[in-house]
């Protein structure tokens, strides 16, 4: 596996160097077919030759011949992207106005497996998914389950290492850490750590964003209060139990936290992604929501984006990628409280509206955010559907 | 030739998919045959939420079938205005199919923590429920729920047995001296018993299946709710042993019904 991650890289290391043009491009991957030891879907059609095979790099590709490709597809095909979801209403919307091509986002409350399953079930069908926003656990597996196409955005460069895949499968888009949400007209003292979601003046009142046995957002929350409870990234054993003791003295109630409980006022603390507590307390001002990054354990996670390898309009959405990763695309992201990838190189070169950074929450508040990698992931999820069942869910 | 759209129709919604989980219990993760699949209901939680489930199907088959008959009775008798029945009948039509996600969110907003009922009771009582033991998010508050369509279910499928209780056996009997006592003893509950387990089995297949209502309120431990998570696939993914779970559901269907059919034989032996 690493040895030809790292042949490839070099390959296409090697073309940037040399400056080519698409059409050399082409003819060379003919060549490097016969080299690699895995060819992949994407290089197939571009051995092939055909005339409107999309390009492998934004970088050095004419932004105006990629526009007028996906004019002509005229359409492109997302995948569980909520609306009132860090921005992405308003992500959509800009992309149709600004290129004139209309979105049809399919099951827009769906979870990072049926994105996936989409792909592989409506393979040559013309609705399916030409993108996704996967976990980064299902980028992964969908990739190797030969899912996706590879495509380096122009900015491929400026995204964190570690929140990319260096061959070029999928990209990791924005992240986000667990905060506590409160509304602060039925709650009088705010909680600031995981430890005083234990008070008992919080009795019936802490909810998180669903059961952890099939929510993913709801399994970084166990991931949080496992650190905030003396666990690690490695055994979230802690953060079982915080929630158990939590269930036991009956500050836990575990209705899922959604838009809906948290404006009613029946959840009036809830753990969910910062970007999401922080949108609540924009859309419901009657709630006077309020969210704090507890300082006793902060828990982060991204999501990742990743074309289709059977994408319908494939040009689309590359086109959309693109967009995504443009410094317009970033900042609506950031627009709707979410840590774009992008957020360092936006930061360095100053191009963030102050108004934009002042509506998040201290930086130095993420300064301790913690990621776990896909084997913790595992370790976490197995733990939690030994014991969750039991000790929280009944 | 008539039955063919029927056996198209149960080849189809039943053996298929049947057949499906049968052969699909057997494999593993990668394909291929195992018996792990099965052999893992045996361990914790699984086999604890099977546990689980029995016991909250069987609780509320019971208690709904008891109090399903008593309330229906009550209502057809001779002697209660007509309109009583009607309107119980027609309340029980609703809420017997009112469950899943809506009756969940009923009993959160009526005797949730802030629920109107959990709120009055603290206003104007000054009792707090949530400080004396009671929890909706308990097995004796998913049982509460559960009762909410069991009941009623069970007034709907009894009337018919109920009115099947002629005024005549009852004169008959009176003219022979017998006390009502007597008459249930020897008549009416011989006479109903039949109805009574065949729709007691029915209210356990109900609960037992059940599972939109469980996960509303946070209830995960139940083998419906296991067998989603793992069928739906976002946090915890085995698809064939989710089938496993199934055929363990099939199984203890299997067992109710073998424990069933014994027991209507014998109910109905006076009738031979």
């Amino acid at each position: 596996m690493e040895d030809h991650e790292a042949q490839e890289l070099e390959f296409w290391q090697k073309l940037r160097e040399e400056g080519m043009s698409r059409t050399q491009m082409l003819k060379r991957s003919v060549a490097a077919a016969a080299g690699l030891t895995v060819l992949t879907t994407p290089g197939l059609a571009m051995a092939r030759g055909m005339a409107a095979a999309p390009p492998l790099k934004g970088k050095g590709f004419s932004m105006k011949e990629m526009i007028a490709e996906a004019k002509k597809e005229g359409h492109l095909n997302t995948i569980a992207l909520p609306p009132d979801w860090a921005n992405y209403g308003e992500i959509m919307s800009t992309f149709s106005k600004k290129y004139g091509i209309p979105i049809t986002n399919n099951n827009p409350d769906g979870s990072s497996a049926e994105e996936n399953q989409a792909v592989q079930s409506l393979q040559g069908d013309s609705r399916a998914p030409d993108v996704v926003d996967d976990g980064p656990a299902f980028a992964i597996s969908g990739t190797a389950q030969g899912l996706f196409a590879k495509y380096f955005v122009s900015e491929f460069s400026t995204i964190p290492r570690a929140m990319k895949d260096t061959r070029g499968y999928w990209t990791g888009d924005y992240w986000g850490a667990v905060s506590i949400g409160y509304n602060a007209n039925l709650i009088s003292t705010p909680p600031k750590t995981w430890q005083d979601l234990l008070k008992s003046e919080y009795k019936g009142k802490v909810a998180l964003n669903g059961s952890p046995l099939t929510s993913g957002s709801a399994v970084a929350g166990v991931f949080a209060a496992a650190l905030g409870n003396g666990g690690s990234l490695g055994n979230v054993q802690a953060g079982i139990d915080l929630f158990a003791k939590m269930k036991s003295s009956g500050n836990f109630i575990p209705v899922q936290s959604t838009p809906q409980t948290v404006a009613s006022g029946q959840t009036p603390i809830s753990i969910d992604w910062d970007y999401l507590n922080l949108g609540y307390a924009k859309e419901f001002p009657a709630a006077n929501w309020k969210v704090t990054i507890p300082a006793d354990g902060v828990y982060g996670a991204y999501y990742a984006q990743a074309i289709n390898a059977h994408a319908p309009h494939p040009w689309a959405a590359r086109l959309w990628e693109e967009f995504l990763y443009s410094d317009q695309g970033q900042l609506l992201w950031l627009k709707g409280y979410s840590h774009p990838a992008r957020f360092q190189d936006l930061a360095k070169r100053n191009v963030i509206p102050k108004a934009l950074l002042t509506a998040l929450p201290d930086a130095s508040l993420y300064a301790k955010v913690k990621f776990a990698t896909s084997g913790q992931q595992t370790a976490a999820k197995a733990l939690i559907a030994q014991q969750w069942p039991s000790k929280v869910g009944s | 030739m008539g039955t063919l759209p029927f056996f198209a129709y149960a080849f189809a919604f039943l053996f298929l998919p049947a057949g499906q989980v049968l052969v699909g219990a057997f494999k593993g993760e990668h394909g291929g045959f195992t018996f792990s699949n099965i052999t893992g209901l045996f361990h914790q939680p699984y086999i604890g939420a099977f546990q689980n489930s029995i016991e909250l199907s069987g609780v509320t088959a019971l208690a709904g079938g008891v109090f399903g008959v008593l309330i229906a009775y009550a209502a057809i008798r001779d002697g209660t205005p007509r309109w009583i029945r009607s309107m119980l009948t027609t309340f029980s039509g609703v809420a017997a199919n009112f469950g899943g996600i809506p009756l969940a969110f009923a009993f959160i907003a009526t005797l949730g923590s802030i629920g109107i009922v959990t709120k009055f009771l603290l206003n104007q009582l000054h009792y707090n429920i949530y400080l004396h033991g009671f929890s909706l998010f308990t097995k004796t508050g998913v049982e509460i729920v559960y009762l909410y369509f069991q009941l009623p279910l069970m007034i709907l499928v009894i009337s018919p047995a109920i009115d099947g209780l002629k005024r005549e056996w009852r004169e008959a009997a009176a003219n022979l001296g017998a006390r009502p006592i007597q008459f249930w003893r020897y008549v009416g509950v011989p006479v109903l018993m039949p109805s009574i387990l065949g729709a007691i089995i029915l209210l356990f297949g109900n609960a037992f299946a059940a599972y939109a209502t469980a996960y509303s309120l946070g209830y995960s431990n139940l083998i419906t709710v296991t067998l989603g998570a793992y069928y739906q696939g976002n946090v915890l993914s085995n698809p064939h042993f989710a089938q496993a779970m199934a055929l363990g559901m099939f199984a203890v269907l299997a067992l109710m019904m073998a424990i069933y059919i014994p027991l209507l034989r014998r109910a109905q032996r006076w009738a031979k």
